[in-house]
């Protein structure tokens, strides 16, 4: 490389800048903005180039949808609900399944760049806020659910599940975003929490299956002992399941329609969303000393 | 003048080892300062806390008289930093890596591209700036990370074992760059536990052992201070303790010698510290010849930085470096330094 090297040329490149000695004209916005989309665009590029986790993410739900749509063919007609296939019962489990575990593996990548080192490269950089680094993984992992919850969509219309409105479509879409959100910012608070990775696989190992058996989405409340019914009627995943089931089922809805039934209340549509709303927040707020740890 | 690096009783534990005790030690604007010191010794903890990856425990840490404490993102701003071992997302190109690692600097899309073609052409990446960095040989990685860490042009070139893992021509290749980083106005900041290295690029050094400043100033003043010329002589490849005894006792009688020990370690050779311009190696062998030992071999140097070490700690960088690799547990020192 020296060779290439004539003095006065390179003495402009290497040397320092002397505006570093404050920092100009703070943009806290637009500088929080271009370190989450560069941190994002990094996740995204990874994806392109090593496509088989969002390939398996499409895959695996199809072949749930096809292998529980057989497990149950035989059932007796009208057990799901009038005129209800269980195809059509099925779909919304899934869509919601499928976003969950795709938020619950969100911290992984968080934890390799621990573990590598990479996460130090970001560390040493003036961001404006290290949130940034929690900011562009949300992005990401929200954006990936979605791909999925598209296609699971798509296939599930092609196994005659029959497709929502438009207006349905959109009310999916937003409660797929807040379901995801909050088991993002979980997964990405016990990957700044957890000693390593082994230990983090750990965790979604154990969470991941019992939360969907222990939800509505592979069969409904009215089938479960009466614990798991409590059980059930506390697990998010419920609470983003039953209202899309209602979307699959109805086309007339609204905020005030009672959506889900638990042991103790019906709730409706708008209760729904506040509940996951909730949760969210709960989540956001808990990790907040979890990141605080690392950042400062 | 304001110091470019200003680090005042530092001090900083992981759980109950005491990584870094008592350091002290100033960098001044455009020179290359090195930290000195074997494996174990604290360098990394030091560096750490002053790129604001580790909070120190107590003391002063300033970059350009900005304290790392109270404004850690304006000396961020004022660091590149280069670690010892190279983090690439392996999948990113090159260029990919620099463009991320500009847009966390906050430069602007211009500068940035300006920038790192600029850099890609001084670090002769040219060929591999789009290829995969998975690709990537250990001398271009470093490379690689030199222009990632040199991008924001920062006062202050942090790196941390420049060499270590790099072949001898890569490591060459380095070496030149940060002469030329020197030559061009940006301070350079370099740890290392190779005595050659910091002897060859350090304008100044600080030697640091067991989590303490043990010597500070420039390689020759630090020499200098030791006094006399070494003189290092074998009696035989691996002479019997008796025999190295021996000649001890005759060496010692002649005038020009100040001190002598029997290093064990080195098949007894025996480490002589002589006035200098004595011409003593003439002198020795006819001693010896006298009493009938032979040499296997006789060799006279300058005092070098291993010297220095040597009469501060009571042993040679080597052996501490040896030592300290059976008590280091380097698993739980990357544990407790994982972010």
């Amino acid at each position: 490389m020296s060779q290439s090297l004539t003095p006065n040329h390179f003495e402009s490149i290497l040397s320092p800048n002397r505006t570093n000695n404050q920092i100009e004209g703070e943009n806290f916005l637009g500088d929080f903005l271009q370190e989450t989309f560069a941190l994002a665009q990094r996740l995204f590029i990874q994806l392109r180039r090593r496509p088989s986790t969002l390939i398996a993410g499409v895959i695996q739900p199809f072949m749930w949808l096809i292998l529980f749509g057989a497990l149950f063919y035989n059932a007796p007609q009208g057990l799901f609900g009038d005129n209800f296939s269980y195809g059509k019962f099925l779909a919304p489990g899934i869509i919601v399944f499928t976003a969950f575990s795709g938020a619950l593996n969100a911290g992984l990548p968080i934890m390799f760049d621990r573990e590598f080192g990479f996460l130090n490269r970001l560390l040493v950089a003036p961001l404006v806020s290290r949130f940034s680094i929690v900011a562009a993984s949300i992005v990401y992992i929200i954006s990936l659910s979605l791909i999925q919850t598209a296609v699971i969509i798509g296939a599930s219309a092609l196994l005659g599940a029959g497709l929502p409105s438009l207006a349905g479509l959109g009310a999916i879409a937003l409660i797929v975003f807040l379901i995801v959100l909050g088991v993002t910012a979980l997964s990405l608070g016990l990957a700044f929490a957890l000693p390593g990775h082994i230990e983090l696989i750990a965790v979604i190992f154990v969470t991941n299956l019992p939360l969907l058996f222990a939800s509505t989405a592979l069969a409904p409340m009215s089938f479960m002992a009466k614990w798991l019914q409590v059980v059930a009627s506390l697990n998010p995943l419920t609470y983003a399941i039953e209202p899309i089931r209602y979307l699959y089922q109805h086309n007339d809805w609204g905020l005030a329609i009672s959506v889900m039934d638990t042991p103790w209340a019906s709730i409706s549509f708008a209760g729904v969303l506040l509940i996951l709303s909730a949760f969210d927040i709960i989540i956001l707020v808990a990790i907040q000393p979890l990141l605080r740890r690392r950042f400062t | 003048m304001t110091a470019a690096v200003l680090i005042q009783n530092l001090q900083k534990s992981y759980g109950t080892v005491k990584a870094v005790k008592d350091i002290s030690f100033t960098v001044q604007p455009g020179e290359i300062f090195g930290l000195l010191g074997p494996n174990g010794a604290g360098k990394t903890t030091t560096i750490r806390c002053l790129c604001t990856l580790a909070k120190a425990d107590a003391g002063k840490i300033e970059v350009g008289g900005v304290s790392a404490v109270n404004n850690p993102k304006l000396v961020r701003q004022k660091l590149g930093y280069v670690a010892q071992e190279v983090a690439l997302d392996k999948v990113l190109t090159g260029r990919e890596l620099l463009q991320l690692q500009a847009s966390l600097y906050h430069l602007k899309k211009p500068t940035a591209e300006t920038r790192i073609n600029q850099l890609v052409n001084l670090l002769g990446l040219t060929d591999y700036a789009d290829r995969q960095t998975g690709t990537y040989s250990g001398g271009l990685r470093k490379r690689l990370d030199l222009a990632a860490g040199l991008l924001h042009q920062p006062d202050v070139l942090v790196l941390d074992e420049p060499s270590v893992g790099l072949d001898i021509e890569s490591r060459l290749i380095v070496w030149d760059f940060l002469r030329q980083l020197k030559a061009a106005g940006t301070t350079v900041l370099i740890t290392s536990h190779y005595l050659e290295e910091i002897d060859a690029l350090a304008d100044r050094l600080a030697i640091i052992d067991q989590g303490k400043v043990i010597a500070e100033g420039t390689p020759s003043a630090l020499k200098d201070k030791l006094g006399g010329d070494r003189v290092t002589l074998k009696i035989r490849e691996f002479s019997p303790t008796a025999e190295a005894e021996q000649a001890k006792q005759v060496l010692e009688g002649l005038p020009f010698v100040e001190e002598i020990i029997i290093n064990s370690a080195q098949g007894n050779s025996l480490n002589l510290v002589v006035t200098p311009k004595s011409n003593p190696i003439s002198k020795i062998e006819k001693t010896l010849t006298e009493v009938g030992l032979p040499i296997f071999s006789v060799s006279q140097s300058r005092p070098s930085l291993d010297d220095v070490y040597l009469e501060a700690t009571g042993c040679t960088l080597m052996d501490a470096e040896l030592a300290a690799a059976g008590t280091r547990d380097l698993k739980a020192e990357k544990k407790q330094q994982m972010k």
